[in-house]
C-alpha cells in the first residue's frame, strides 16, 4: 500500500510540468489574459500529442493506457499552471467524440450546476446548451454560460476538478511560502511572524489532507471517495487562495499578480461538480449505509 | 499510487476479523471512568487476550500497513480502546524498541506486550509546558544512581502506573536542549507522590507528580546522558504521529452511529445538521487517507513517523471537537444529561488540541519544519 505516486507517474508529472512551463509559462498566462475568450488552438493540439486527453484511452485504441491515478496528476499540474479551456470535458470526451482525443476537437459540457465553460469556443458540447445565457465571467481565463438545466456530472469529472483543485492548492501554498520567505517587514521576514506561519501550516494541512483524498479516490474510484476529495480540495483551494492573497497584502490584490487568477479559478471550478450540498448529502446517506 | 494489500495482510485481517467475532460478544462490559484499578484490570485484560491470540506485538514489530490493519478491525468491532496501555504501547513502547539496548528492550517490552505493566508520561512540569525544554526536574549523579528531585504535572495514568517515562536535567549548566535525559523511573520508589487532578469532565484523568530523592538507576536511561532531547522527539513523533490513528477509524464509527440516532430522534430531517455529517464523513474519510498516506511515508523515515504526523494531530483533533459537536447538535438538550453517550466525549475532545503539544505548537512545527519558514519569535 502506497499512496505516493511511483516512480513512472512521478516522471509522467515532471514532464507535464515542463511541458507546460515550455508551452502556457507566465508570459503566455499574461498573455492569455489580456486576450480573454481566446483559446489557444496550437496549444491544444500539443496537449493532444502529449496524451493529455487520450491517456486513459486503451493503448489498441490509440490512447495512453493509463488510469485515474495517472491523470490525477496530469491535472493536478494542469491547475497548478492555470491551463485555461474546458481540458476536463475534452479528456473525458476523448474516444467518444472524433478529434477530442487527439486535441483537434476542444469540447464542452453542461457543468453541474448548469455553467457551460467556453461554450463559444467549443466545437462540440455535451449536454443541452440550447437556450444559454453568457454570464460576464468572474474568472478573466473561463468565458461562462448558464445553461437552463444542469446535467448531473461524471464521476471522473468531479475528480480531475478535484485534481485541478488540488493543483491549484499546492501552488497557492508555495507562493505563499515563498513570499513569506523574502518579504520583509520591521526588519525581518514577515515569515518569521506567528500570524503569517499559521496562515501558510493550514494551507499545507488542508493540501496534503486534500491530496491523500484525491490519490485514494483515483486508486478506489469509489464515488464516496470521489465526494470526499472534492469536499477537501476545493476546501483547500479556495481557502488557499484567499489565504495566500492575505499573506501577499496590497500586492495580492492586483490584477497582474497570479494569485486572483487562481481565486477566480478554484470558484469556477467548485460549481462544476454540481453544488456541494449534494457532496455532502451523498456522504450523509452514505453514514446510514451501514460501512462508514 | 495503490491501496492493495498482500495475500498475508488480507489473510491477517480475515484471521483477526474472524477472532473478533469469537470474543468480543463474552467481553465483560467496561468499569466506570472513576474507578481507576478496575479501569486498569480491564484495559490490561484485553491487552493480555491480544497477547494470548498472538496481536500483541502489531503497535512496533508488525510492517505499518499490518497495523492498520489491525486498527482498523479492531476499532471498527467496537474493541477496546487501549486505554491505561496508551502510552506503554503507543509510545514509551516504540521509544524503548527504537532507542533502547537489548537489555531494556528484554525488561520493558514484554510486559508492555503482555498487559502487565502500565506506564506513563512525565514531561511536562508546572513551568515547561509548550515550552518542555524549559524542564527543571533534577536528576543528580550518586554512583549507579541518579537521584531525583522535581514535580511533573498533567500526569496521565500516574495513579495506576508501574512505570514513568521520566524527562529530566542531567546537566543544568548545558544549553537547553543538552542536557535533558529519558529515564525509566519506576513509580513504586520511594519519594514520589502521585496527586490526582480532577478534569473538567469529572474524573481524575491525570495527576500531580512530586519527585523527593527519588533514586533511579542509571541503567534505566535509554539514549546517552544528555542526549534526552533528541530520545524525546522520537517519542513525540509516535505520540503525534501514530498514536492517535486508531481513533479515527473510532470516530468513524460514531459518525455512523450519530446519523443512526439522528434519524430516529427526527434530527436528521435537518438539511444543514445532515450535511454537517456529511462534511463530517469526509473529513474522517481523508484523515484515513491522511494516514495511509503517512505509512507510504514511513518506510523512508525508519519507522519512526516524521514531522508530517503534526500536520494529521493537527487536522484530527479539530475534527475530533468537531464531531463531538454536531453530536451536541444531534442530541439537543440532551446533550447536557452526562450520563448520556457521545456527552463526556465532547468533554474530552477539548482535550486534543492542547495534550500531546497544543494546536499553536503544531502549526509551528509544520511551518518550520515541513514549510521551512524562519524560526518564528
Ligand atoms: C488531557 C491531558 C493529558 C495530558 N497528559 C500528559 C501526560 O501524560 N504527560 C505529560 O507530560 N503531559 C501531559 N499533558 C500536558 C500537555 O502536554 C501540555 O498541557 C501541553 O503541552 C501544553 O502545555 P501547558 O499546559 O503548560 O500550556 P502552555 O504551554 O502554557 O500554553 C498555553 C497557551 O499558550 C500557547 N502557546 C504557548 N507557547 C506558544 C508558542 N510558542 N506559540 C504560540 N502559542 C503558544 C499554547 O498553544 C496554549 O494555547 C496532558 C494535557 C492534557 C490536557
Amino acid at each position: 500500500m502506497r499512496l505516493q505516486p511511483t516512480g513512472d507517474q512521478m516522471a509522467l508529472r515532471d514532464g507535464t510540468r515542463a511541458l507546460l512551463a515550455r508551452r502556457f509559462g507566465p508570459r503566455a498566462l499574461r498573455a492569455a489574459v489580456r486576450e480573454p475568450g481566446r483559446l489557444d488552438r496550437a496549444l491544444w493540439r500539443a496537449l493532444g500529442d502529449a496524451g493529455f486527453f487520450a491517456l486513459r484511452l486503451p493503448e489498441a485504441g490509440g490512447g495512453v493506457g493509463l488510469g485515474l491515478p495517472e491523470a490525477v496528476l496530469v491535472f493536478e499540474e494542469a491547475g497548478r499552471a492555470l491551463l485555461p479551456g474546458p481540458l476536463v470535458a475534452t479528456h473525458l470526451a476523448a474516444g467518444r467524440v472524433p478529434g477530442a482525443a487527439t486535441g483537434e476537437t476542444v469540447v464542452t459540457d453542461v457543468g453541474g450546476c448548469g455553467l457551460v465553460e467556453w461554450l463559444a469556443r467549443a466545437d462540440v458540447v455535451r449536454g443541452d446548451a440550447a437556450g444559454a445565457e453568457p454570464l460576464r465571467s468572474a474568472d478573466p481565463l473561463t468565458p461562462l454560460h448558464r445553461a437552463p438545466a444542469a446535467v448531473e456530472a461524471d464521476p471522473a469529472a468531479v475528480l480531475l476538478t478535484a485534481a485541478e483543485q488540488l493543483g491549484s492548492a499546492t501552488r497557492l501554498c508555495e507562493l505563499a511560502v515563498q513570499h513569506a520567505r523574502t518579504r520583509e517587514q520591521f526588519g525581518r521576514p514577515i515569515g518569521t511572524f506567528q500570524a503569517v506561519q499559521h496562515l501558510c501550516a493550514g494551507m499545507l494541512v488542508r493540501t496534503q489532507t486534500a491530496r491523500a483524498a484525491v490519490h485514494a479516490a483515483a486508486v478506489t474510484a469509489d464515488p464516496a471517495d470521489i465526494h470526499t476529495a472534492r469536499l477537501l480540495a476545493d476546501e483547500a483551494a479556495v481557502r488557499g487562495a484567499r489565504d495566500c492573497l492575505q499573506v501577499h497584502g496590497g500586492m495580492g490584490f492586483t490584477w497582474e499578480f497570479e494569485i486572483h487568477l487562481h481565486l477566480k479559478r478554484t470558484w469556477v471550478r467548485t460549481y462544476r461538480a454540481g453544488p456541494a450540498t449534494q457532496s455532502e448529502e451523498f456522504l450523509a446517506a452514505d453514514l446510514l449505509a451501514g460501512t462508514p | 499510487m495503490d491501496l492493495a494489500h498482500t495475500p498475508q495482510e488480507e489473510e491477517f485481517r480475515a484471521r483477526l476479523r474472524r477472532w473478533l467475532a469469537e470474543v468480543l460478544p463474552a467481553l465483560p462490559s467496561k468499569p466506570p471512568p472513576d474507578d481507576w484499578p478496575a479501569r486498569r484490570a480491564y484495559d490490561l485484560g484485553w491487552q493480555r487476550r491480544l497477547h494470548d491470540a498472538g496481536y500483541a506485538d502489531v503497535h512496533w514489530d508488525a510492517s505499518p500497513t499490518t497495523r492498520l490493519i489491525f486498527l482498523e478491525e479492531t476499532e471498527r468491532a467496537g474493541a477496546p480502546y487501549v486505554g491505561a496501555g496508551f502510552v506503554g504501547l503507543l509510545h514509551a513502547g516504540p521509544t524503548i524498541a527504537a532507542e533502547g539496548t537489548a537489555a531494556q528492550r528484554a525488561r520493558w517490552l514484554p510486559p508492555i506486550l503482555r498487559g502487565e505493566e502500565v506506564w506513563c508520561q512525565g514531561f511536562s512540569e508546572p513551568d515547561a509546558g509548550s515550552d518542555l525544554a524549559a524542564l527543571r526536574t533534577r536528576a543528580r549523579r550518586d554512583g549507579d544512581d541518579y537521584v531525583v528531585s522535581g514535580s511533573k504535572i498533567w500526569t496521565s495514568h500516574a495513579e495506576v502506573a508501574d512505570w514513568c517515562e521520566l524527562l529530566v536535567r542531567t546537566d543544568p549548566d548545558a544549553p537547553r536542549h543538552r542536557g535533558i535525559s529519558w529515564l525509566a523511573m519506576p513509580m513504586d520508589a520511594p519519594g514520589i507522590t502521585v496527586r490526582p487532578l480532577r478534569t473538567l469532565a469529572g474524573s481524575a484523568e491525570f495527576a500531580e507528580v512530586f519527585l523527593d530523592e527519588v533514586r533511579v538507576p542509571v541503567a534505566n536511561r535509554v539514549g546517552e546522558e544528555n542526549d534526552g532531547w533528541r530520545v524525546t522527539m522520537v517519542t513525540l513523533s509516535f505520540e503525534r504521529g501514530t498514536a492517535f490513528v486508531g481513533e479515527v477509524v473510532a470516530c468513524r464509527r460514531v459518525l455512523g452511529e450519530l446519523a443512526a440516532r439522528a434519524r430516529e430522534n427526527g434530527r436528521w430531517d435537518d438539511a444543514a445538521l445532515r450535511r454537517r455529517l456529511g462534511r463530517l464523513n469526509a473529513e474522517f474519510r481523508a484523515l484515513w487517507r491522511l494516514t495511509q498516506w503517512n505509512v507510504g511515508e514511513a518506510g523512508s523515515t525508519g519507522g519512526v513517523p516524521g514531522a508530517a504526523g503534526s500536520l494529521f494531530k493537527l487536522r484530527y483533533s479539530h475534527a475530533r471537537q468537531e464531531l463531538y459537536d454536531t453530536a451536541a447538535d444531534v442530541l439537543g438538550p440532551e446533550s447536557l444529561d452526562l450520563d448520556r453517550p457521545w456527552v463526556l466525549d465532547r468533554l474530552s475532545s477539548l482535550s486534543y488540541t492542547i495534550a500531546a503539544g497544543t494546536s499553536q505548537i503544531q502549526h509551528n512545527i509544520v511551518a518550520e519544519r515541513l514549510l521551512g519558514l524562519p524560526k518564528g519569535r
